[in-house]
């Protein structure tokens, strides 16, 4: 029986799939992951010869030292937190919108427009045009992918990681060809807005602020309490379920995207209007990815979102003083979002599984 | 490791004490099989008998809690399909293991451990060699997505023989085959005897049973209730041991009294989603206050049946008639839009008739959180609702929003069947009612269907327990195949009979069997 | 001009080449990596790094793969043995690299004052070199025989790639593994083991991708902005269009090439063609490809079934 010698020995441990997980030890689950991965980043702070507490401290303190200082983190988490919103209800109904980069470029072009052409409108009513230009624009990249999806079952991941190029590519045209500001000589770009296009500070910050606030507040609402929110989630549950409820999948899914692409062109909007004061091809940078791991983090709840996402931008702003105080890059956030990041995912596997040890056999 | 005496006679398998769970179900519960070199072990039972899950812990799919394996007569531990292989076991699932964008001769040999870091160009030359040998005809060029079901499993046959295992177990092999292609892998199955292999078959058609087996082991509920050798049995004591002895069960049967037919089904044909008929040309009808019975062996095509009254899938021909207007080419929504309340319990729980991570309340809200011009939902009346059904039915739940997955079978059952009752249907169809659920949540679930009977509800009641169909329905069809084999009265009906139409036993003639028919 | 244009065009293929068929190696076993950015990153410091230092190519080479190896390896952990989602852990070993790398890069301009230089012996070794006597055939010699050594590696190892994944028995399991992991676990295969395997040799490959970027296109000099700058991204799309096929990827990266530098070819005066619509064109016609190959609903030439879904053997 040459075959029965090769028998390996059983495995110290195998895994199962956990079958209730009560809501308080969740809580605790996740609260000790976000504890972990701050000593994970430690670890790393102090292989590179730094005191992680003084790190860490200085980077809470950066971001809140001054009022400047606390100006800036809010900036920097405004289109964090409304793509993120955006992104939510996609992910609540399980489609994968990796496409928010591409429209919140789509909501800053569309925005632009009316900024650029239309200078001489109310200013009320021209933030009011850009800002529902701003939501059309995303909406309409959003639909596109979905429309394919539900007619073909086209790979959405795919599909809206596409779309992300073709807008940052749309945006290179317009500030080469017919956006040129032609007052500009040498490096091409978009005229900067005139003040009547630009949106207005409340407590010294770009109301975008407010609007993120607003929105996490409605978006909470439209998820839990609305008839749509309730559509998505049993579409996002099971499309079988729905059907049997009686649901029109497609139109649940055009819909969603719609909006969802429409939230972050807002954040697009907020950008070009609010922050930038022009169109440019960094309007986006990277927000639109970021957003996807915040709503994730947040289990697609707007108001963790909100935490989740102050919290990010804590971090990004905190670690721009790293270069002053202790002559590190501030490319230090990236590697601390990472690994932090990477904890967390890590631990979440034991919200959903448990591991078995080998049982020691009777002989 | 604890090494066993070598007995006299060398068992090619033995499983000891075998016990597996699935959360709160019981899969599995202290099985012993065994089976010897150059003989055929049928394993028989009814749907959701646990003989599935138990050759899959053979083939290294699951884990047992408890037990052990011993194959050739040394204990074992089999953790992954690999180790399964290695010992020379080989199994063709139901559900066919193969990959769709590949050959059939990538399919064969994949995970073969042969000598080579590059494909064999003579593995062709060896798949045919071994096609001939046992009589079997395959294209190995083409892709698994292009063949039919039978091919399929041409490709299964192959991959097993080739890696020469000689322990073969084959999950409901005959469930796709022509009565031909039945034959000719009886004949190979026969040949692998003869060289010494031992071969496990799982089935519930008790001719086959008969014609190939050696030994018939009859699992019940989980639990082995007796092995008897072929040569010694007949269908009928098969049938017997398979379904249970006639158990005194006690439910209420109240008789009604309404002459209205609700549901006309007229040459009935539904297709799958892959696009095969599995509900073939079939007419019934369903009267108020009415429990039509749905006997049939699992995939007859009572699901395809089921969705297609629903209008979850669509209907090839024939029609539905409700107080004689048709509903075929409509949606689920049209259907409750025309002021048509039927309701459909599915048998896939979870996946369909509810949203699992959501609530009860949430849950009540499936059907109608629509109703009312407001966007958003009232959740009030559903959570009354909900705490209702709690007193009513007795569910257990920690509260009414906690997740229904995290509810027992027999109590997420109840919120399934309290929702669709509470619709007031004139239809009710329910699949595998009370599948997984123990005796006093089934006894809650039949009172239930009675309940909605009384008031004058047609029910449509899909199940498998024939002992229950003939005390709660009034009549009963026989599914067989997507086919109608028969429609009879339950007062007049014995359980051999429906056991003997939901088998093809009556389609073959000259089957000794056939003087059972009245 | 024709001959200089397709020589530009394979030279800016090239990096795209690295990052697409490693990124077919991590999909053909079920897994999407979005982290091509961070590791082509990663890479194109190490290498960098490394060269810098040590004035060996191949030293630097081996750096670039082993650190794609290793960021690969954080992805195939989280998203094969913790089972995380696959697009938020790639996303997240986009910016977990980009910083990687932009952190260290600026350690090593703060070390070395000033953006560090590479030697002018490591230049030459990775310079553009015309095979003997091949290279002096008129137009196909400098076409194909006068490159840096790099784009030879590319091709090879994009070859490599093919014939193992079509040819060889362990090619055979990965694709299994990748369209159906239920089945191969049934046919015995190691599931987990290749999943790893395979993924860290595409992260690895990727990494290759990054040094091209940081040794060759960087002209010697280290940049700590825009290294990589979206090519890893690319690679994403490329996969596609070259319906996950490294051979096709081949010619792939040339097209893709083409159109990067085509800007610089097409005289101004006869076609006046916006630049941006040769950088757009590469995703145009991947979203195109991507539409029509779910139309035909073929099971070839599209993303591998089992693509983005985690598996876990006793799911019910």
């Amino acid at each position: 029986m040459e075959r029965s010698i090769r028998m390996k020995k059983e495995p110290l441990f195998h895994v199962v799939k956990k079958a209730e997980v009560s809501y308080g030890k969740t809580v605790m689950l996740s609260l000790l992951a976000v504890v972990i991965a701050i000593i994970a980043g430690g670890i790393f702070i102090l292989a590179i010869g730094q005191n992680p507490f003084e790190i860490y401290a200085s980077i809470v303190q950066g971001a809140w030292r001054s009022k400047i200082a606390a100006k800036g983190t809010i900036k920097i988490a405004i289109p964090l937190l409304i793509a993120a919103l955006g992104i939510t209800p996609a992910f609540q109904m399980r489609f994968w919108n990796i496409g928010a980069e591409g429209q919140i470029i789509m909501g800053g072009i569309f925005a632009t427009y009316f900024a650029l052409f239309l200078t001489g409108l109310p200013h009320w009513l021209l933030l009011i045009l850009m800002f529902l230009a701003g939501a059309v624009g995303g909406g309409l990249w959003g639909l596109i992918p979905a429309y394919f999806k539900t007619k073909y079952g086209t790979n959405e991941t795919l599909f809206t990681l596409m779309m992300n190029y073709i807008a940052l590519y749309m945006i290179k045209y317009l500030t080469e060809g017919p956006w040129r500001d032609p007052a500009s000589s040498g490096f091409p770009k978009i005229a900067s807005f005139v003040p009547n296009a630009r949106l207005d500070q409340i407590f010294g910050v770009h109301a975008g602020w407010l609007i993120g606030l607003i929105l996490a507040v409605v978006m909470f609402i439209y998820l839990k309490f609305s008839k749509q929110g309730y559509e998505i989630s049993v579409v996002g549950e099971s499309t079988n379920t729905a059907r049997y409820a009686g649901m029109n999948v497609k139109k649940i899914v055009i819909r969603t995207m719609f909006l969802s692409g429409a939230i972050c062109g807002i954040a697009g909007m907020c950008q070009v209007s609010g922050a930038a004061y022009t169109l440019g091809e960094g309007i986006a940078g990277g927000v639109g990815f970021t957003a996807i791991i915040v709503a994730w983090l947040a289990k697609l709840n707007p108001i963790i979102i909100l935490i989740v996402t102050v919290l990010f931008s804590m971090l990004d702003k905190g670690c721009s003083v790293m270069q002053s105080d202790f002559g590190l890059s501030p490319a230090v956030s990236s590697i601390l979002q990472g690994i932090i990041l990477f904890s967390i995912l890590a631990l979440d596997f034991f919200n959903r599984y448990r591991i078995v040890l080998r049982q020691r056999r009777k002989a | 490791m604890a090494s066993v005496k070598m007995k006299k006679e060398a068992m090619a398998i033995e499983l000891k004490q075998i016990t597996k769970t699935f959360g709160s179900v019981v899969a599995n519960n202290n099985i012993d099989l065994s089976v010897k070199q150059g003989e055929i072990l049928a394993l028989l039972g009814e749907n959701g008998s646990g003989k599935t899950t138990l050759m899959n812990m053979l083939s290294g799919i699951y884990k047992p809690d408890s037990g052990s394996i011993f194959i050739n007569g040394l204990s074992v531990s089999i953790n992954s399909p690999e180790d399964s292989i290695r010992q020379g076991v080989g199994m063709i699932h139901q559900h066919f293991k193969l990959v769709e964008a590949l050959t059939a001769a990538d399919n064969i040999i994949l995970g073969a451990k042969e000598k080579g870091f590059f494909l064999n160009k003579s593995r062709a030359e060896k798949i045919s060699e071994i096609s001939k040998r046992f009589g079997l005809e395959i294209d190995s060029e083409k892709k698994i997505y292009q063949m039919s079901v039978s091919e399929k499993q041409t490709v299964e046959i192959i991959k097993v023989l080739y890696r020469q295992a000689d322990i073969l177990i084959l999950d409901e092999p005959t469930a796709v085959l022509t009565p031909q292609e039945t034959q000719k892998l009886f004949e190979i199955l026969r040949r692998m005897k003869a060289e010494g292999c031992a071969v496990i078959i799982i089935t519930h058609k008790l001719n086959e049973v008969l014609e190939i087996s050696d030994r018939v082991t009859i699992l019940r509920k989980g639990e082995s209730v007796a092995t008897v050798n072929t040569s010694e049995t007949s269908a009928k004591e098969l049938t017997e041991i398979m379904v249970g002895r006639p158990i005194e069960l006690s439910i209420d049967h109240p008789e009604t009294n309404f002459d209205e037919n609700l549901l006309e089904i007229h040459h009935l044909t539904v297709c799958d989603e892959e696009g095969f008929e599995m509900v073939k040309d079939i007419s019934f009808d369903l009267n108020r206050g009415e429990i039509l019975g749905v006997a049939g062996v699992a995939g007859s095509g009572q699901k395809e049946l089921c969705e297609a009254l629903a209008g979850l899938l669509p209907v090839k021909q024939g029609a539905i008639l409700y107080h004689k207007e048709n509903l075929v080419g409509k949606s689920p929504s049209e259907i409750i839009k025309m002021g048509i309340s039927m309701s459909f319990i599915p048998e896939d729980r979870l996946g369909m008739g509810l949203a699992a991570s959501m609530g009860m309340v949430d849950n009540m809200l499936l059907k109608t959180y629509h109703e009312g011009k407001s966007p958003f939902v009232s959740k009030k009346a559903a959570r009354e609702l909900s705490k209702r059904l709690v007193q009513q039915l007795q569910i257990v739940t920690p509260s009414v929003d906690t997740p229904v997955r995290r509810l027992s079978g027999g109590n997420v059952q109840k919120v399934l069947l309290g929702r669709e009752i509470e619709s007031q249907p004139n239809v009710l169809i329910t699949a595998y009612a009370v599948r997984g659920l123990d005796i006093n949540s089934s006894y809650t679930i039949y009172d239930l269907i009675n309940e909605q009977k009384q008031k004058g509800v047609g029910v449509l009641f899909i199940g498998e327990d024939l002992d229950v169909m003939l005390e709660l329905c009034d009549r009963i069809m026989v599914l067989c195949n997507g086919k109608v084999t028969g429609i009879v009265n339950a007062k007049d009906a014995t359980k051999e009979k429906l056991g003997l139409l939901m088998t093809d036993a009556l389609e073959k003639e000259g089957d000794p069997h056939n003087g059972t028919k009245h | 001009m024709i001959i200089n244009f397709l020589f530009a065009a394979i030279k800016a293929g090239t990096p795209l080449l690295f990052g697409t068929t490693g990124e077919i190696m991590t999909e053909k076993t079920g897994h999407l990596n979005l982290g091509v950015e961070g590791m082509m990153f990663m890479g194109a410091f190490m290498s960098f790094f490394v060269a810098y230092h040590s004035d060996n190519l191949v030293l630097s080479l081996l750096a670039a793969f082993a650190i794609g190896v290793f960021a690969a390896f954080i992805y195939a952990v989280l998203t094969v043995s913790f089972m995380a989602n696959q697009n938020v852990t790639g996303l997240t070993l986009t910016i977990f690299g980009t910083g990687f790398a932009k952190f260290f890069g600026a350690m090593m301009i703060d070390e070395a004052g000033g953006s560090p230089k590479l030697s002018t012996k490591f230049l030459n070794a990775i310079s553009e070199k015309s095979i003997p006597v091949l290279g002096d055939i008129p137009v196909i010699g400098k076409l194909l025989f006068s490159h840096n050594p790099l784009v030879y590696l590319a091709i090879v190892i994009a070859i490599l790639c093919t014939v193992y994944m079509l040819k060889t028995r362990s090619g055979l399991n990965m694709r299994a593994v990748g369209e159906n992991p239920g089945a191969a676990d049934a046919a015995g295969i190691n599931v987990t083991l290749t999943k790893y395997l395979h993924i860290m040799v595409g992260g690895g490959i990727c990494g290759l991708g990054g040094a091209y970027l940081s040794l060759i296109n960087g002209g010697g000099i280290w940049n700590n902005s825009s290294v990589v700058n979206g090519q890893g991204w690319i690679s994403v799309a490329l996969v596609i269009f070259a319906s996950w096929n490294p051979a096709k990827a081949i010619i792939g990266s040339l097209v893709f090439g083409a159109f990067s530098v085509l800007q610089f070819y097409v005289p101004k005066n006869i076609i006046e063609i916006p630049n941006a619509f040769y950088v757009m064109l590469p995703f145009l016609i991947t979203t195109f490809v991507l539409i029509v190959t779910s139309m035909k609903k073929s099971k070839e030439g599209s993303q591998p079934a089992g693509c983005g879904v985690n598996y876990f053997r006793e799911e019910r």
